[in-house]
């Protein structure tokens, strides 16, 4: 099963190689990874979208949690999150077809965002499965490159907030929102 | 307040950190390190290869329970150090090896002996460390010593460049060490410690596997009461081994690929399995799938990422193991009577099948040295080994007694380790007797530190058992291989090691007869200085029992 696991780190050079080095060395796999810094200068948030049966999500868990760079590990994927991803798509536009492009663009509320003779380049962000949807129907247009920035997510509410604090200072820095 | 210079701060730490004894080898980008420890009053051995000085830091730290140190150069002196490293990783030793690295500002531009130390230890150290400014020095050395030795223990480096050596700042020592990634010491929770309890009392047939966890955390009173208390039956892995006294009725001795008949039987027909700081290494369970079917799991360990790692655990205890034992001893009666045919069936099996050898043909058996080193040692020296067949037959005859006595690379299996880490264990324990028993393969992948044992006069006794070949690797290549001996045959081309050992200062024994074994044993004792004895053994001997690899632990097999 997919997960999504929001890791807090040091904001330090190393840290990165640190978590996709155990990634590797263990074989678990990443299917996206997104790093950023938080409210705190000091504090990176990664986010890092898994998949495995509980066995391997457990390891993972306890694994990140083991490194000294890792401030804490939470489970989003049992809790209410908000999950988002931005993507750009290029594609190949031409007068005939530019009309039906432009009606997809809307129904998602995607935004144009470069235009040329041949191609026409869009921003969308929402859900995985949104953009999954939309790449689909974008498909027979003729996809000419896509980049996307991976999953980012939080938990919903306050909730995990106070939870955070509470367990700040305490042993335990794995945070299983279920 | 004076200015230091980061050399001079570094040395200040290790002072602070009580390190008594540092193993290294110097070269350019460490300099000004070697020169604030020139007049330090800190002890030093210079070792004839970096690979030593880590498998010294280790032997030492394992010998004492305390951190060994090493200390060596950037490049070539940094990367000599990282089987040394892996060992002490896969085996949860404590370890701070400082290396010496190129200057901050040519790092990355392929300057002279530079190495990305930190990527290269990063997946064989607990947590590594770039210093690159002084004022950080102080606590990234305190931070490192309190990561070594806390919680799982483990190796941790700091790469400490040139430059940054010579930069100077206010020394201040940090008094106390705040991680927020790092909370080490999870205490146990009371509830499962009574749900164990409440197992334990249930159980009609449990057992105890106890490995090196039990000995790092110290835990050897808290063992023996709960044996001593419930009659429980006891066994250990390599790593746990003189946790508990092999000679106490309730062990059934070392479990495992080589471990006895006893043991195996005990733990595939155990309804309970209690793991005290064991992890379920696969020479331990053999084939996973088959291993202790009957059990529940009971599974007490500092890391609790060790739990439901390679099997399934059902009462999982996260926390320090002697605290943890001693509130379990409270919670449990004894259960003699109600496991008396457990035990009974037990008794059977160590009747049935005693360790045993053929001691008939006309070559010296290696069991026998060992068997006879352990009895002249009164079982209480502190034995070191190298990887092999020596290893697994020091491991079942020499009968261990106490913790820390049995010092061998248990999880990376590291040939060349047993005679530095003898080296350390010596220095760690200077009026103990140390003895490494050696194979001549691996003695000879680190035996240039018979120069460092001689120059120092470090006391250890090595007994190298010649048995001309890679044993282990032929062994293996006798049973599963179709005896096609590919590269394991040692004989034609070893050296004469007498020679060796005197061409490096350090006397030499010959032994070549069964009847010479003993007075050599005495000899090497007795002598003050090191000793190297030269055991010519059988050549085609097997460790047996044997379970053989992806086999279940009670399909064992044994010598006619
Ligand atoms: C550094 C290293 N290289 C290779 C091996 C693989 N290996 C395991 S046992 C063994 C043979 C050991 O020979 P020796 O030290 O003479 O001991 P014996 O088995 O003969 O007692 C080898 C090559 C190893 N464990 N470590």
């Amino acid at each position: 099963m997919k997960h999504t696991i929001s890791v807090l780190v040091e904001n330090q050079s190393g840290v990165l190689a640190r978590i996709s080095g155990l990634f590797s060395a263990r074989g678990f796999n990443i299917d996206s990874l997104a790093v950023g810094e938080t409210e705190d200068s000091t504090v990176s948030r990664m986010t890092i979208v898994s998949h495995g049966d509980n066995r391997v999500i457990d390891q993972i868990m306890k694994q990140l949690n083991k490194l000294v760079d890792v401030i804490q590990v939470t489970d989003l994927t049992q809790a209410e999150m908000i999950e988002r991803e931005l993507i750009l798509i290029k594609i190949q536009a031409t007068a005939a077809n530019r009309a039906d492009l432009m009606q997809i663009v809307n129904t998602f509320r995607a935004k144009v965002v470069d235009v040329t003779p041949k191609s026409l380049t869009i921003e969308v962000t929402g859900n995985q499965s949104k953009i999954d949807a939309m790449l689909e129907l974008l498909r027979p247009f003729g996809i000419k490159e896509v980049a996307r920035t991976g999953v980012i997510a939080l938990a919903r509410g306050l909730e995990s907030k106070s939870k955070d604090k509470e367990k700040k200072g305490t042993a335990k820095k794995i945070v299983l929102t279920a | 307040m004076a200015e230091l210079t980061g050399a001079q701060i570094l040395i200040e730490c290790l002072k602070r950190e009580e390190v008594d004894c540092i193993f290294g080898l110097p070269g350019g980008a460490i300099l000004p390190t070697f020169d604030a420890l020139y007049d330090s009053g800190l002890k030093f051995i210079l070792v004839r290869h970096e690979q030593g000085a880590s498998h010294m830091a280790d032997g030492y730290a394992r010998a004492t329970g305390r951190v060994g140190v090493c200390l060596v150069t950037s490049g070539p002196g940094a990367t000599n150090t990282v089987t040394g490293l892996a060992t002490a990783f896969m085996d949860s030793v404590p370890l701070v090896c400082i290396t010496g690295q190129v200057a901050t500002h040519v790092i990355g531009s392929d300057a002279f002996q530079e190495a990305d130390v930190i990527g290269i230890t990063r997946p064989v150290t607990k947590h590594n460390f770039l210093v690159r400014d002084v004022k950080d020095l102080a606590r990234i050395v305190r931070e490192a010593f309190y990561i070594a030795r806390t919680g799982r223990p483990g190796p941790v480096v700091i790469d400490f460049p040139v430059d940054v050596s010579r930069a100077k700042t206010e020394f201040e020592y940090p008094s106390e060490v705040k991680i927020r990634g790092y909370a080490p010491t999870p205490l146990a929770d009371s509830k499962q410690i009574q749900k164990a309890a409440a197992a334990i009392m249930e159980s009609k047939r449990p057992c105890l596997y106890v490995g090196g966890g039990a000995v790092g955390s110290g835990a050897q009173k808290e063992i023996m009461e709960l044996v001593n208390k419930t009659g429980i039956p006891i066994t250990t892995t390599v790593l746990g081994l003189g946790i508990f006294p092999e000679d106490h009725p309730s062990s059934l001795r070392m479990l495992g690929m080589h471990g006895t008949h006893y043991a195996n039987y005990s733990v595939q027909g155990s309804d309970l399995l209690i793991a005290v700081g064991a992890r379920f290494d696969d020479r331990v369970t053999g084939n996973i799938q088959k291993f202790a079917p009957h059990a529940k799991i009971i599974h007490i360990d500092i890391d609790p990422a060790s739990i439901s790692k390679t099997i399934l655990v059902h009462i999982p205890i996260v926390g320090d193991i002697k605290p943890a034992v001693r509130e379990l001893i409270k919670h449990v009666k004894d259960k003699r009577v109600q496991i008396k045919d457990w035990l009974k069936q037990i008794d059977e099996w160590k009747a049935k099948h005693p360790l045993k050898y053929d001691d008939s043909g006309p070559h010296i058996k290696q069991q026998y040295v060992i068997d006879k080193i352990g009895e002249l040692t009164k079982h209480k020296a502190v034995v070191t080994t190298g990887v092999g067949q020596h290893q697994m037959w020091t491991a079942q005859w020499y009968q261990f007694s106490a913790p820390r006595s049995m010092i061998t690379s248990g999880g990376l299996g590291t040939m060349g380790y047993g005679f530095p880490a003898a080296i350390g264990a010596q220095l760690g324990r200077p009026k103990e007797q140390v003895i490494c028993i050696d194979g001549d393969g691996s003695f000879q992948m680190t035996m240039c530190e018979l120069v460092t044992a001689a120059h120092y006069r470090i006391p250890v006794k090595i007994f190298i058992m010649d048995n001309a070949h890679h044993g282990m690797v032929r062994q293996w290549q006798e049973l599963f291989y179709h005896r096609r001996y590919s590269a394991s045959q040692l004989g034609p081309s070893n050296p004469n090691f007498i020679k060796v050992a005197e061409g490096c200062g350090v006397l030499g024994i010959e032994v070549n007869k069964k009847e010479e074994v003993i007075p050599a044993i005495k000899k090497a004792l007795a002598h003050e200085g090191p000793v190297l004895v030269h055991c010519v053994v059988a050549k085609e001997d097997n460790v047996y029992p044997m379970v053989p690899s992806g086999h279940a632990l009670d399909q064992v097999m044994d010598m006619a």
